[in-house]
Order: structure tokens, then sequence, then C-alpha cells
């Protein structure tokens, strides 16, 4: 979800051609995520906190992995999405940890109004209030997201100051778009 | 820019690789010899008796680290993979194009141009580097015969046509390839290319760089999820990989002719270095083929400008760059497949 809204192109080279290229990013990323999952569950104060629980929703056509959910005394759940960087301006992870609370709706068959988002660089968490605003939004990049991968076709580079953060550039090329034919007449000159 | 990953090449008789934490261990004799971290490796290539534990292979498969075992002559024998990458739908893009006559026709010539414009620009730069030494005047005659291939690559051409203009180009090139040596000219004279078994020096030299070329333009055309075995250029036949030979074509004189030239120019490889069988047939001894694969990494590791992404990469990236860019053109975002023009 988060790829598709970053750039489409993205989205499309990971899980559509399955291209993958680490960067330091992605890395830091990977291992941090691998930390939390690892942690397991425990109970703190009547709080059930669970780490890398498996999500799934039949009705968005969504699964994965929860980075950490807590489950209050009462049963009513609480994500907790881990991220590397800082809150970004954009709400990507907002609409990342939205799809988990609608995946959690499903499974447990209860409402979660409430999540957050843990920061690493700020060591920060954020409230995220799942509003009917962000519901919708989930909503719609999920259904994007299916209609990109069934479709199976890459979306053209559309080169942005994006590209300069993106593991993929290497895979992506978004520089190269000329026309091939002028190169080819060129070879035999001079 | 990706960043160029090394190629371990493993020729101690013996030797076995195993998994340690994300290392490759090179054991010899039950005694670690070397320890590389994998996420620096592109690929790993032994020759002869070296052996490697499953877990490394498994690792090296999930790694996206292309293992290719070879006799201890460079025969290829093997080749361990992990499960198929990338898309299915560019394959399929692929296959459908390669039985397409005119989008193979225009993938061929595509692929010609680049092979051409390079062989013609080995012979320039010889004739412009080595004036004194070299019978330039041949060398100038060869070049314009490949210029006038090169411009008959019209687009619309059927296959079989642009064949007949390879055939020509190779011929001319081929023709004057013996007036490139500098140095040594008797011991490595040549006459024509053989090969299996090469029947000369220099011709050993080529298909030993040709093997090494062909393991590095593989495992690019599979990290970007195209099919090797399926060329345009090349026709399908069982165990050939077509489509890597295709993109081998337009780095042969770069990375393997001017290469092989150049050791033998320089001296870095003696006729001594080379055993004449009973039948003709030559082989390198061990110390000349060490020497050989440490001149090409040397030489993959020198930077140099991709003149259609104009960035600059490490001469090795230029096959990965390549099978992207082949990718590309499969894709729909480009109108043709750029070669790898080097100037």
């Amino acid at each position: 979800m988060q790829h598709l809204l970053f750039c489409p192109r993205q989205c499309a080279l990971i899980h559509v051609e399955r291209q993958w290229e680490e960067n330091r990013f992605t890395a830091e990323g990977r291992v941090a995520h691998e930390k939390v999952h690892e942690a397991g569950s425990e109970t703190r104060g009547g709080r059930r906190i669970v780490s890398g629980l498996p999500l799934r929703s039949l009705r968005l056509g969504l699964s994965g992995q929860a980075d950490v959910v807590e489950f209050e005394a009462d049963g009513a759940p609480f994500p907790v999405e881990h991220k590397r960087g800082r809150a970004k301006e954009e709400d990507w992870d907002r609409v990342q940890l939205c799809a988990q609370a609608l995946c959690l709706e499903e499974m447990t068959g209860r409402t979660v109004e409430r999540g957050a988002l843990f920061y690493g660089k700020t060591r920060r968490r954020e409230d995220v209030f799942f509003d009917a605003d962000l519901r919708r939004r989930t909503e719609e990049t999920a259904a994007r997201l299916h209609e990109l991968v069934e479709s199976g076709r890459t979306p053209s580079p559309e080169p942005s100051g994006r590209c300069r953060n993106c593991s993929l550039a290497s895979v992506c090329l978004p520089g190269a778009r000329r026309p091939v034919e002028p190169y080819l007449r060129k070879a035999f000159d001079e | 820019m990706k960043h160029y990953l090394n190629t371990l090449y493993v020729t101690t008789q013996g030797a076995y690789l195993a998994k340690d934490g994300e290392c490759v261990l090179v054991r010899v004799e039950g005694e670690d010899r070397l320890r590389l971290p994998i996420h620096g490796l592109g690929g790993i290539v032994c020759f002869g008796q070296v052996s490697c534990s499953p877990f490394l292979l498994g690792h090296c498969a999930e790694n996206g680290v292309g293992v290719s075992f070879l006799t201890e002559r460079g025969r290829f024998l093997a080749r361990v993979q992990g499960p198929v990458s990338g898309n299915v739908l560019l394959r399929r893009e692929q296959y459908r194009r390669a039985d397409d006559p005119a989008a193979s026709a225009a993938a061929a010539r595509c692929l010609l141009t680049g092979k051409i414009a390079n062989c013609r620009a080995v012979l320039l730069r010889t004739a412009r580097d080595h004036e004194d030494k070299v019978n330039a005047g041949a060398l100038r005659g060869a070049a314009e015969r490949l210029t006038d291939c090169g411009r008959r690559l019209d687009p619309g051409l059927p296959l079989d046509v642009l064949r007949g203009i390879e055939g020509e180009a190779g011929n001319a090139y081929f023709e004057v390839f013996d007036h490139l040596l500098t140095n040594q000219k008797e011991e490595f004279r040549f006459s024509g290319r053989s090969r299996r078994p090469p029947l000369d020096r220099i011709n050993c030299l080529l298909s030993f760089f040709y093997v090494l070329l062909a393991h590095d333009v593989r495992s690019a055309l599979e990290s970007v999820g195209l099919d090797p075995a399926v060329g345009f250029l090349h026709r399908d036949r069982p165990g050939r990989p077509g489509l890597a030979l295709d993109l081998m074509e337009e780095f042969r004189p770069v990375l393997a002719d001017r290469l092989a030239l150049s050791l033998v120019n320089l001296g870095q490889v003696q006729a001594r270095g080379f055993r004449v069988e009973e039948n003709g047939a030559v082989r390198m001894d061990d110390d000349t083929r060490k020497a050989v694969l440490v001149a090409y990494q040397k030489r993959k590791q020198e930077e140099m400008r991709h003149p259609f992404l104009d960035e600059k990469a490490p001469l090795g990236l230029m096959p990965y760059l390549q099978a992207l860019l082949f990718a590309r053109w499969l894709r729909g975002d480009l109108d043709g497949y750029p070669p790898f023009l080097w100037r």
C-alpha cells in the first residue's frame, strides 16, 4: 500500500516484476522490523502485546503482518506500526496502519478506532485516529493496488525528487526515456 | 547507480565453500582461507574440483548470487540457481516477440548495431594509438567496411538479411584481427577463429573470456527476470543460452577481444603459459589462467560512461544495465533496444 502511494511504478516493480534492491534505508528498516517481530508476545499491565501478528482482510483482499498489536484488557486491538525514519507529511504511513486496523476489525469483529505509528529517528509515537476519511482513502488505495497488480503492467517512470531516496532507482532507470532510433543512427558517425 | 558486485573465482583444487553467517567461507585442506560477505558478491565461479555446501547455494540463490561450475579448463558444467525470479509477464512478452519475425528482426538490428560498432571502435582505437606499430591502413580499411555494414542495418530488414550483414562484418573484423597484435606476433598469430578446441593461443584466450562473459551476461539477464535461453539473433536450440549470446555480442570486442590482445601486447601472458597438445588443441596452464582471471576482474572495475544512460558505471555493471534496457524495450518503455556503444 505504502509502495503504491510512494510511486505506482515502484510498487509495480516490486509486486508485479518482483524486483527488489536493498539500500541502506531498506536494510535498516528490515533489521528493525525483524527485531520487532522477534520480540514475541508479552503481557504488560493487563495489556497483551503481540508482535509479528499475521493479518488479512477478505473484503479488501489484503494480507500482511502487523509489527505490534496491543490488546487492551477488554480485548480491543490497537495496532502499532514501527517506522525507521520520521513522520512524513503525506499520509502513506497512516493509510498503511489503517489497512491493518481494517484487517483487525474484520478478523476480531471489533471496532478499531485508534492505532499508533512509532518513528525510530525521533523515537516518538504518533496516535492515529481512523476516521471516515482515512478509511475511505485506505479502501481506495487497496482497490488501486489490485487494479495495478491485475493489469500486470508497470507504469512508465515519472522522475521526481522521490527518486533520490528510492532503492529501486537503479532498476527503474527513471532517466532512460529518450528515443532509441537517433542513438542507433549515431553509432556509425564520425 | 547500482553497486558493481565482484565475482569470486575459485581455482584452487579441493577448495570447499560454505556459508558462515552472512559470509562465504573458502576452506582449503581444513584451513579457512577467505571469508567474504555475500552482499558484496554478484557471482561465484568454481573451476574444477571445488565444492559448495547446500546451505551456501541456498544463501546465494536468496541473495541473487549466481553460482557456475566449470571444468578446470573453463568448460561450462552447470549452474545453480534459486527459484526463477522476476516477472512471468515479462518473460511471456519476451517469448511473444521472439516468435514474431518482425520484432525479432528489430531486436537483432539493435544488437548488431552494438556488435558492429564496437568491433569497429576496437579497430579504430588500435589504428590511432599504435599508428607506428600496426598496419593502420588495413585496420582503417576494415573499419570502413564495418561502417558500411552498420549503415546498411535499416529498419524493416528481415532476419536473414541482417545475418548476412553480420557475416560480412565478422569476416572484415577477423581478417585484420591479427594486425591488432603489436607484440609476440609469432607466438600468438591469429589465423581465423577456432574453438572446441581452440587451435592457437589467441583463440584459447578468446574462448576463455567468452565463457566468463557468458556467465556474467547470463546472470545479468536472470537478475532482471529475462529468460537467457530465448534469443532473437540466436534462435532457440536446446541447451543454448540464446539471449545471453545475443547480449554478449556487443561486449565481446570490448570486454574479451581487447583484453586478450592487451594481455599479449603488454606481455602479461607468455607463449610458454600455453600447452599445445598432440592434436593441436591449445590449453592454458594454471598460472596463466589465474593471471587472466585477475585481468578480467580488473578490467570490469574500470569506470566508463554509459552512452545511453549518460551515467558513469564500472564496465562490469554494463551487462546488467543492458539487460535492464532490453527488458525496458520488451515492456514498451523504449522504442528500441539501445546497445552498449563503446567509444
